[in-house]
């Protein structure tokens, strides 16, 4: 078995601004993060599908005591993107003192966001960030 | 299966700790083995919770260290377990099943932590670990956020105004600071308002301070054994009649977080295996980490309809004296929550409610509990229901 997109391919993508995923054989959902067994009908025949980076926030919060290493405010969204899935992201231009729940019901554009690893978990990491559109 | 009866309990009390992890959980585990009428000798196997050990005090591998501590044969094994906060849940519930199974007759479980040793800063970044390491911490989640996320959306879901929404969260910490005040072994005495709460700091809106546990040391152990001889040690044997336990994803597949699924399939085993319903349950001591978690817990745990929960605790219904007195003990919030040591203590919560033991907070003829404990972003529930 091999893994359909490991990380490290996931992340070869997003440095070329690409967000890749998977959309199951059986059942046509797509999966993003990359997954090896679909959570919808637990199919394992894949095919690489890139998705268009539009979705819809489905809820938010602004970070105020941080993790170690890490500076606050910063804003998380959770996005449900248009081919289905739903996923964790960073909401940027925007200044997180002006955020409400107005967010909610917004649309967003994703693009790679750089962020720094530290000593748990090594390396420089590209995550999705988000625009209101 | 065997029936399992629990013996003794113990736990210490709630807080800021000199004693290192080891020394504390030596203390509860003699205590307890020694309630159960015991010797440690007797001990024939060492579940043992600790999360975070490596971070706070370099120590990985404590099961055997603990093991040898309390003096336990050569040939009782020593396992260290880990679900995140719901980890000494999980070292009772597997324990239970090895004795329910025939396996062993006596065993020793339960859990410790020294979650202040960090600091904020790194007890962040370690609790944080229980999400997604590559794909949902590194966007900079951290615990309170990820409740966060849930606040937010359950006010959007149900339609509520978000101050109105706080002003009820809120009121669950005001009762279970209140409860605490009862609880001479919890992390926090301190009577608290509304006022207190929504005048906090944020900590990831819209929770603010007052909406969190702290981060505590603590320990807490029970020993379990088979049922038929449980009278034969002690007077007031608890028996488990029910067990669940379910596992979920990172957050992106749990999607609608105001529905923790795995609590939802736990619960439904465990009062499936009891042959009861939530109406049947005298107290609960359930997974209370932020104020909107006791919220999600007391819908998915069918003690109100999704949605319906919210308004509980500030009509009084899941206070002492209530409808359903939910975390007597002061829960996660007022308690504390050394996440290792978490679960045991709810179970030890339960057991004392049980035997008419719990002093000021006793609920007057409570016959069955439920304990519930949440570990990670909702990736693990596990349920015991007890019975005097
Ligand atoms: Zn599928």
């Amino acid at each position: 078995m091999e893994y359909p997109i490991p990380f490290s391919r996931y992340q070869e993508h997003m440095r070329e601004g690409r967000f890749v995923g998977v959309r199951c054989g059986a059942c046509g959902s797509v999966l993003f993060p990359p997954r090896a067994v679909c959570p919808e009908c637990g199919g394992r025949a894949f095919s690489e599908t890139e998705l268009k980076g539009e979705g819809i926030i489905r809820t938010f919060t602004v970070i105020r005591v941080p993790p170690e290493g890490r500076k606050a405010p910063y804003t998380i969204v959770m996005v449900e993107l248009s081919e289905g899935p739903y996923v964790l992201g960073n909401l940027l231009g925007l200044n997180p003192e002006e955020v409400g729940m107005e967010l909610i019901g917004k649309r967003v554009l994703m693009k790679p966001q750089p962020v720094a690893g530290d000593l748990l978990l090594r390396g420089e990491f590209l995550v999705p960030g988000f625009y209101l559109v | 299966m065997r029936e399992v009866a629990v013996l003794g309990v113990a736990m210490n009390r709630f807080g800021v700790s000199q004693k290192t992890n080891l020394e504390m959980f030596t203390e509860v585990g003699l205590e307890a083995i020694e309630r159960s009428g015991l010797e440690p000798k007797d001990i024939q196997a060492l579940f043992l919770g600790c999360c975070l050990g490596a971070f706070e005090e370099g120590q990985a591998h404590i099961a055997p260290f603990a093991h040898s501590e309390l003096g336990l044969p050569t040939g009782s094994p020593a396992v260290l377990m880990e679900c995140a906060c719901a980890t000494a849940t999980v070292s009772i519930r597997n324990a239970a099943l090895l004795v329910a199974g025939g396996v062993y007759d006596f065993v020793l479980a339960g859990g410790t932590e020294r979650a202040t040793l960090m600091g904020t800063p790194l007890a962040t970044r370690t609790f944080a670990m229980a999400s997604h390491s590559y794909y949902e911490s590194t966007v900079g989640i951290t615990f309170p956020g990820v409740f966060a996320l849930a606040a937010h959306m359950y006010a959007a879901k149900y339609g509520i105004g978000l101050p109105e929404l706080k002003r009820h969260m809120a009121e669950v910490a005001v009762k279970n600071h209140k409860h605490a005040l009862l609880n001479p072994k919890a992390h926090f005495q301190k009577e608290i308002d509304v006022e207190t709460v929504l005048n906090s700091m944020m900590v990831a809106d819209p929770l603010q301070l007052y909406d969190c546990c702290p981060f505590s040391d603590g320990a807490a152990a029970v020993v379990l054994a088979r049922a038929d001889r449980a009278k034969e040690f002690v007077k007031k044997p608890i028996y488990i009649i029910g067990m669940g336990q379910a596992a979920c994803g990172a957050l992106s597949l749990q999607r609608d977080l105001t529905v923790v699924k795995a609590r939802v399939e736990a619960a439904r085993q465990a009062y499936s295996q009891a042959g009861i319903g939530p109406e049947d349950l005298d107290v609960v001591e359930l997974h209370d980490c932020f104020t909107i978690a006791e919220i999600l817990a007391i819908e998915a745990l069918g003690l109100y309809e999704f949605g319906k929960g919210y308004e509980a605790a500030t009509k009084g219904e899941t206070a002492l004296g209530g409808k359903v007195p939910v975390n007597p003990s002061g829960g996660l919030k007022a308690k504390g929550h050394p996440i290792g040591a978490t679960g045991a203590a709810q179970v030890v919560e339960i057991v004392e409610q049980l035997r008419e033991e719990a002093g000021e907070r006793q609920i007057p003829g409570a016959k069955i509990g439920l304990v519930d404990t949440l570990g990670g972003d909702f990736g693990t529930v596990c349920n015991i229901i007890l019975r005097r």
